[in-house]
């Protein structure tokens, strides 16, 4: 009995931990912090889309750097 | 014990409700909104019979400054065929969106949501995000971005859409 009630609360607090993945998701139209030129690594646009290209090239990853396609942000 | 069950459950329903909204989808009803316009409060149910161009925009998203001089030309082209454009900003700031028109004239409608709630309905996943309206209120179609060289296909799903 208390073992099932057990059960019961450990998957479902699993499933209530679920609803906090959803606390540090910025929306698309809530960029607009983000999308400030100091919220870049580097200062040129183009050295950063070369810094850029290089890192996603070697660590097969992109984004998570301000957002990208000049403030879209939907890359 | 069933009913502490049917509570449990009911609540881990609820918190997965809250993981993921759904996007609009062509053919369903596009949700209605009524905002604080540039000249007039802007009311998607005044827009019935008309082919709205809906777009979300920002003034700190360089994509949409491109695509205003673009919206410009479809309002004069296709206004009179029965199409309205009707753009959203969604700056938090009201001031930032003003300063933004002054320099990127806009003449078409324009409403503003600081609050985020409309692009939050149709699950706005990046900026600028246009949605194409038919005169019914269904939506015809959902574009994310907007880049110089999609200007043709955009004009061309608005052309289908007052069959021209």
């Amino acid at each position: 009995m208390t073992k099932t009630l057990l059960n019961i609360l450990a998957i479902t607090s699993l499933a209530w931990l679920g609803g906090c993945s959803n606390l540090g998701q910025v929306n698309a139209w809530e960029k607009g912090n983000l999308a400030k030129p100091e919220m870049t690594f580097e200062s040129d646009p183009l050295d950063q889309r070369f810094v850029q290209h290089i890192y996603g090239s070697k660590e097969n990853s992109s984004g998570g750097y301000g957002v990208g396609g000049g403030g879209c942000g939907c890359n | 014990m069933k009913n502490l069950c049917a509570k449990v459950a009911a609540l881990s329903l609820v918190a997965l409700s809250g993981l993921s909204a759904h996007a609009v989808e062509v053919g369903q009803a596009a949700p209605t909104f009524n905002l604080p316009g540039l000249l007039a409060t802007v009311d998607l149910s005044n827009f019935k019979g008309k082919t709205v161009y809906l777009d979300f925009w920002a003034s700190w998203c360089g994509p949409c400054k491109q695509s205003f001089p673009w919206m410009n030309e479809m309002q004069s082209r296709y206004g009179s065929k029965g199409l309205s454009v009707v753009a959203i900003n969604v700056d938090q700031k009201n001031a930032d969106a003003r300063t933004f028109l002054k320099d990127t004239p806009a003449n078409f409608t324009v409403a503003f949501d600081a609050t985020g709630q409309t692009p939050k309905t149709y699950a706005i996943r990046g900026m600028p995000t246009s949605v194409l309206i038919g005169p019914d209120g269904k939506v015809l179609s959902v574009h994310n971005g907007f880049k110089d060289a999609q200007r043709e296909e955009l004009e061309k799903q608005i052309k289908q859409a007052l069959h021209l």
